[in-house]
């Protein structure tokens, strides 16, 4: 893919608008992966605390996080265009790049299929590069198709219960309920959510977790470490008593890759299906 | 208490230190002065505030990306930044002198705790509100909640502690921690019903920052707290007889219910607005108060303007170091503020151990 839209954008480069800004700050980690998707990189000069990928995008200077920035860190890299995602914030400190003459570009940012499309065009929008954006899109809405496709072919009755636990510390369970980015990639890779009882991502009691009966506990990395190990996550009595905890059942992703609803995130439900329904085949044997 | 002992040992060359407390205001004043220089001139961007007035000098117009860094970032967050500090500290001083305790501070009269319940439930529940609603008071939604917050938590304490027209200051103290866990406990609920992001947002909150400083926050807050920094010395005299006693200071002829009432009302007006606009900042109001008191004395006449031009002297330089250390992001000024305040204020309580045993 990333080959692909090289490719585009080495052919499409030439006609470019009138003056397109070239000095950019990205703001929000799935915005920053569409600029290097759209091979815009080169235009970069700052990024903010949840741009971590690629990794190159982690030698940019770091404006702050994306919900706390500070309006004269922003102007002092001496951008010609912000983008940043909608809930970029504090609203002051817009306000203030606003008065400062500063163009500010929101990019929506909704956590469906739906959503990443629209992300990527508005992305390809503000940096006058729509027709890569748009192969981009095409390409993205193709993989997302055929996961889709794929996760309609799974039986009803033959759909995994997954229970997604965003931190597990000290044996206390945060875990993803309705309306959640965890949810709904777990709806894509065309697995259940093992938790509907409530929304966000909520402490929950033991039993709770026993009764969802989660099939597979799926986890973040985080920078590649790993937070919980398997020992001491199945060593949880929850966990334990869960066909997951039985079958030692556990998916672990990168954080960003699969919770991102950016250009990987194609990439990243098919990964879960593919542990989610592959294995499965691999290991009913053995275990 | 500990202080009554503390006071004794001044007694002695309280003349002389007098003298000390005078001449030191003369120096915080031109540190504030220094201070206040320094945070217009230092920042993440390369604005350089003398080629600034150079250009001014000569006629010339600054650029409009200069002209709001100067004008509309450094200049409001400064002044927010050294009322703030004023605020904080001169409300310590006197929480400290109404409690007759080394150790108050002004969160423990509710304010800090009632603030934060109502930054908390703007943030959390915000969302809920008409839209037309939002969009008239937009930003000004939390500061509002937080100084709502902590004045109403301040007014109950105030109820609860004063029976037959005389407030209990250890009722007041008591209570105090026990509104105070009302209030975080009420948060907690919030919290948990709060989404993702609202959390990220509860926690920055929490850490405090003057990085969302405008002019219009800045005219909010400067009144409210302007008139209680200006109404403090009128009660110094009050505080420094209560040192004595409620009693002793009765029979001095102090209207002791008149200047408790003063006092908590200036305290919680002054906290309640720097809480609303800079979030939790902690440590100033402990901190500058003792290390006066260690240098000139605790007499209330120069302890108040001397904290107010010391805590503002503080905050600033822990504002400049908050916005220049990892810039272009900044660190959260509250944690800038207890990575500084927490060794001192450890310091001071080891140095009071060797006076008398806590």
């Amino acid at each position: 893919m990333r080959l692909l839209s090289i490719l585009v954008a080495a052919t499409l480069a030439a006609p470019a608008g009138a003056d397109p800004a070239e000095r950019i700050v990205s703001i929000g980690g799935s915005i920053t992966e569409i600029v290097y998707e759209l091979d815009q990189q080169h235009r970069l000069i700052a990024r903010d605390t949840t741009s971590t990928f690629p990794e190159v995008a982690l030698d940019l200077p770091d404006v702050g996080y994306v919900r706390a920035l500070s309006p004269e860190g922003v102007l002092s890299v001496n951008p010609e265009l912000v983008l940043a995602e909608v809930d970029a914030g504090p609203p002051e400190a817009l306000a203030v790049l606003k008065e400062a003459g500063m163009p500010l570009v929101l990019i929506p940012d909704d956590p469906t299929a739906a959503g990443i499309l629209e992300k990527i065009r508005a992305v390809g929008a503000a940096l006058d590069v729509d027709a890569q954006a748009g192969a981009l899109a095409d390409n993205v809405a193709a993989q997302l198709d055929r996961t889709t496709a794929r996760a309609n072919a799974v039986a009803e009755g033959e759909r995994k219960r997954v229970l997604f636990i965003l931190s597990g510390e000290g044996g206390r369970i945060l875990a993803a309920g309705r309306n959640t980015e965890a949810a709904t990639v777990i709806g894509m890779a065309g697995a259940i959510n093992a938790l509907d009882g409530f929304e966000g991502y909520k402490p929950v009691s033991d039993e709770a977790i026993v009764q969802a009966a989660p099939d597979v506990i799926l986890m973040m990395t985080r920078g590649g470490a790993v937070m919980v190990d398997n020992d001491a996550l199945f060593a949880l009595p929850a966990i334990a008593a869960t066909p997951a905890g039985e079958n030692r059942a556990v998916i672990r992703m990168g954080g960003q890759y699969l919770l991102g609803f950016g250009p990987r995130t194609a990439q990243a439900v098919q990964d879960l299906a593919d542990a989610l329904y592959k294995e499965q085949a691999h290991d009913s044997g053995g275990l | 208490m500990t202080l009554a002992a503390y006071d004794e040992s001044g007694v002695a060359d309280l003349p002389d230190r007098t003298v000390v407390a005078r001449r030191l205001t003369l120096w915080l004043g031109l540190l504030l002065l220094a201070t206040m220089t320094g945070s217009l001139a230092t920042g993440a961007a390369s604005t350089s505030l003398w080629a600034a007035f150079g250009d001014l000098a000569q006629g010339r117009a600054l650029s409009r990306v200069d002209e709001t860094i100067l004008w509309n970032i450094r200049l409001p967050r400064t002044l927010l930044g050294a009322l703030v500090g004023a605020a904080l500290a001169v409300s310590g001083a006197m929480m400290q002198g109404l409690f007759r305790n080394p150790l108050a501070d002004p969160g423990l009269v509710g304010v800090s705790a009632g603030a934060g319940l109502g930054a908390i439930a703007a943030i959390v529940l915000g969302a809920m509100l008409p839209a037309g609603l939002m969009a008239s008071v937009g930003t000004y939604l939390v500061p509002l909640a937080a100084f709502a917050g902590g004045w109403v938590t301040t007014l109950v304490l105030y109820r609860v502690s004063t029976r037959g027209g005389r407030t209990s200051v250890a009722t007041m103290l008591l209570a105090g921690i026990a509104l105070g866990a009302l209030a975080g406990a009420v948060s907690g609920l919030l919290v948990y019903a709060a989404d993702d992001q609202q959390l990220r947002d509860l926690t920055f909150w929490g850490l405090g920052s003057l990085a969302g400083a405008t002019w219009g926050k800045l005219m909010a807050a400067a009144p409210i707290i302007l008139l209680a920094l200006l109404g403090a010395p009128f009660l110094a005299r009050g505080l420094n007889a209560l040192a004595l006693g409620e009693a002793a200071a009765g029979h001095l002829g102090i209207p002791v219910q008149r200047i408790k009432n003063l006092t908590v009302l200036a305290v919680a007006a002054a906290t309640g607005a720097a809480v609303a606009v800079s979030g939790g900042i902690g440590f100033v109001g402990i901190v500058v108060p003792h290390l006066l008191r260690l240098a000139s004395g605790p007499d209330h006449k120069t302890l108040l303007p001397n904290a107010a031009l010391l805590g503002a002297s503080l905050l600033l330089g822990a504002d400049m170091i908050s916005r220049t250390v990892i810039a272009p992001a900044e660190l959260p000024i509250g944690i800038v503020t207890a990575i500084l305040g927490a060794p001192v204020f450890l310091w001071i309580l080891l140095r009071r151990r060797m006076v008398v045993d806590l």
